[in-house]
């Protein structure tokens, strides 16, 4: 309670949480899709290619604004994409290869600017590099609202591009034939994904931006098929994880806000791949144990049915030891205990009988397999 | 050894350390699971710090290499499950690994030389140089020995696997047919490249330990088809942008590993441009080539369909190329001086076209080749022996 009041009151709590949820939400948007078309680590590459374009920036305007890091790392981070594509389309380097290389050469060229600018007799640079790991701490209010106008850009494109994007994530071919300008709608898709991680760098840094991207997303996926609900969860996911890293970060000492927001939203995938209906892991085991259970009552009730029958359907009691014995290996006892739960079956002195009910559904089930057949 | 030679030393043998096991991460398409490791071994180091409290402790770096191999692990969990692809699931389990590692660090080791800033960018501090400074001669050669060591060990799994990790790369099915366990040997290799990773860190960092494991090689493939080529290739480019790398950050004065990488990415980009066969110089002019020698082939060809016929005495002149094969004048023109100067074909007197015997020839073959085609594309059934 004391937490939720401070959200409003504590100047730094607040500003920190609506970056990190903007953040979220904005990468969680654009994350969707790239984790739909298979580019996942293409969010990796961006955020360290951008070292260089961050140092570049501060060099040609003399300005450490958010806003000039911002769009600097912008730059650099699409060079790298084109770049990478470059490569992967004229050359036989894989993939993972070219990604590989873009980000640590870039990187390591932003290092060397890095260190030669600090050389320079400037005092102003100092402080350049923790735009790139994530000090949130240093947000200030209109770094936020930066992020946050720049995080409405992208999410304005989306919206406004949502049917080229969804062509373009699922079937470009198509796309091409009706006419559409896919290349440059690529293009544009893929800013957006950069301007997206840009936004991120100063929250939670380079190396965890990648998870900002893809976790939200992979999380969404285990819950829907449909690409509008997939993004729009995805974005809440982001937001939820955001405000929650901001908020543990602040109430435990020692521990930095990146990395409690992309706790948070691992977490949060955790959560989804084990117990997303349909898709879980946890949901499907727990779902093979109830269909198991399901079958072995039933078995048990068609026995009792035939034991009925034998006896010309009278209310005869029979033990479970002869039940079990007509099922070697089965739990007898538990499948006896659901089907009285059920009404299907009852305790008659030592042993269990058949209810009306139950003959009834062991009727139902006999005569649907005979349809069956 | 003067600082100097003893910086590129240690380089020179980060680069081939790196290189080695790079090739088969680039071949077997593994190369950003090098980035993983090497962001997650420092998970490995701080969970080794705590239990030994040294941070000179050999245990950290078994603590490094089975935190990588665990990465390894728990990617392909969640890729088994076949909820998430392989390169999301990357993107998820490092992060999380690497967000342990620096909360453990804030929370109970603050005060401790485990610097984050010092895991991705290598070099103490920022300064490249207080390493040698502080403590001298000592830690010259220790990072030397070091990575000397973790180059032989490398070196020695590569001469002992040698075959197997060929087969494995190129032909998986084949190695299990045969016998070979490709999980134990994906697993190893993944060791080994943890801790080539964890023994780099202290010297260039995790992000230029992936340059050096994965820009050399990749430089080398474009170089050669050949695996020990390819091997040999790879170490000569990292050791070059070692050198290289090393003799600019010196003279600019500038981080040294962020020279090595950019080095790395520099000698990639020459080969990328200009390698024989499959540069992109290269590549432009074969096409180009094959566009002329296409044009050719059309020529000879039209001149053999006319070749005494009755049409010939129009057919075969350069101006009624235009109508016939749709080429504007100057482009035939250039078609025929080609042709002619590759004795395809003959400029008589009275204007008109003529095939050489070799251009004739190379017409019969042309047509073989495309009416082959076109047969095999009508029945698909035809098998070509």
């Amino acid at each position: 309670m004391d937490l939720l009041l401070q959200l409003f009151t504590d100047y730094t709590l607040r500003t920190v949480a609506l970056g990190a949820a903007a953040l979220g939400l904005v990468s969680g948007t654009l994350g969707a899709y790239a984790v739909l078309r298979r580019q996942s680590l293409l969010g990796d590459a961006i955020s360290h290619a951008a070292l260089p374009g961050i140092v570049l920036a501060f060099l040609l305007t003399g300005s450490k604004s958010t806003l000039v890091l911002v769009l600097g790392a912008g730059a650099a981070g699409l060079l790298g994409t084109l770049i990478v594509m470059a490569v992967i389309g004229s050359s036989r380097v894989p993939e993972d290869s070219a990604l590989g290389i873009v980000l640590s050469v870039f990187f390591g060229f932003g290092l060397v600017l890095l260190t030669y600018v600090q050389k320079l007799p400037d005092a102003r640079q100092a402080g350049l590099e923790t735009f790139l790991f994530g000090q949130a701490a240093t947000l200030l209010q209109r770094d936020v609202v930066v992020i946050a106008t720049l995080g409405a850009v992208a999410l304005l494109t989306v919206f406004l591009f949502w049917k080229e994007f969804k062509l373009l994530a699922f079937d470009r071919e198509f796309g091409a034939t009706l006419g559409f300008p896919m290349r440059a709608i690529d293009v544009l898709l893929t800013t957006m994904l950069v301007l997206a991680i840009v936004i991120g760098l100063q929250t939670v840094g380079v190396v965890l931006m990648s998870a900002m991207v893809v976790a939200p997303a992979a999380a969404a996926r285990q819950w829907t098929h449909s690409l509008g609900r997939m993004v729009a969860l995805s974005a809440l996911f982001g937001a939820l994880a955001g405000l929650t890293g901001a908020v543990a970060s602040s109430s435990a000492p020692g521990v930095a806000t990146g990395p409690a927001v992309v706790l948070a939203v691992t977490a949060i995938v955790i959560v989804s791949l084990l117990f997303a209906p349909e898709r879980g892991v946890a949901w499907r085991a727990l779902e093979r144990r109830r269909r198991k259970r399901e079958i072995r009552s039933d078995a048990v009730l068609l026995d009792l049915y035939a034991l009925a029958a034998q006896h010309g359907m009278r209310e005869h009691a029979h033990t479970s030891e002869t039940l079990s014995a007509m099922r070697p290996g089965v739990c007898v006892t538990i499948s006896l205990d659901a089907l009285g739960e059920q009404g299907y079956a009852r305790r008659a002195g030592s042993g269990w009988v058949l209810t009306p009910r139950g003959r009834e559904r062991a009727q139902e089930m006999i005569e649907r397999d005979q349809e069956r057949e | 050894m003067s600082i100097a030679l003893e910086i590129q030393l240690v380089a020179v043998i980060v680069a081939l350390a790196c290189a080695l096991p790079g090739v088969f991460l680039v071949l077997r398409r593994m190369a950003l699971m090098s980035d993983a490791i090497s962001h997650t071994v420092l998970l490995g180091i701080v969970l080794g710090f705590f239990v030994t409290r040294d941070v000179t402790s050999p245990l950290l770096i078994v603590a490094a290499a089975a935190m990588g191999v665990l990465t390894v692990v728990l990617v392909e969990g969640i890729r088994s499950t076949r909820l998430v692809a392989e390169d999301a699931s990357i993107g998820i389990v490092f992060p999380a690994l690497f967000s342990v590692a620096v909360i453990l660090i804030g929370r109970f080791a603050g005060d401790v030389h485990l610097d984050t800033d010092a895991v991705l960018l290598g070099e103490i501090a920022f300064a490249p140089f207080r390493r040698f400074e502080v403590g001298g001669a000592d830690l010259g050669p220790r990072a030397a020995w070091l990575m000397g060591s973790i180059l032989a060990l490398n070196a020695l799994f590569l001469i002992v696997f040698y075959k197997e990790m060929k087969l494995s790369t190129f032909d998986p099915a084949l190695a299990a047919a045969l016998g070979f366990s490709p999980a134990l040997l994906h697993y190893g290799f993944m060791a080994m490249v943890s801790v080539t990773a964890v023994g780099a860190f202290d010297t260039v960092g995790s992000v230029l330990v992936v340059a050096l494991m994965i820009a050399p090689p990749s430089t080398a493939y474009l170089l050669t088809d050949r695996m020990p080529v390819m091997l040999a290739l790879s170490a000569l480019i990292g050791a070059a942008a070692a050198l290289g790398g090393f003799w600019i950050a010196w003279w600019i004065d500038a981080s040294i590993a962020g020279s090595m990488a950019t080095m790395a990415g520099v000698l990639f980009g020459l080969a990328f441009m200009f390698a024989p066969a499959r540069g992109v110089v290269s590549r432009l002019r074969q096409t180009a080539r094959q566009r002329v020698e296409f044009a050719q082939l059309m020529l000879t060809i039209h001149l053999l369909h006319h070749e005494g016929t009755a049409a010939a005495e129009t057919e075969t002149r350069e101006a009624h190329l235009h109508q016939h094969l749709r080429w504007k004048a100057d482009r035939a023109r250039r078609v025929v001086d080609g042709a002619v100067s590759a004795g395809l074909v003959q400029r008589e007197s009275d204007g008109r076209l003529s095939l050489t015997g070799a251009g004739r020839a190379r017409a019969r073959e042309g047509m073989l080749v495309s009416a082959t085609g076109a047969v095999l594309a009508a029945n698909p059934k035809v098998v070509t022996v």
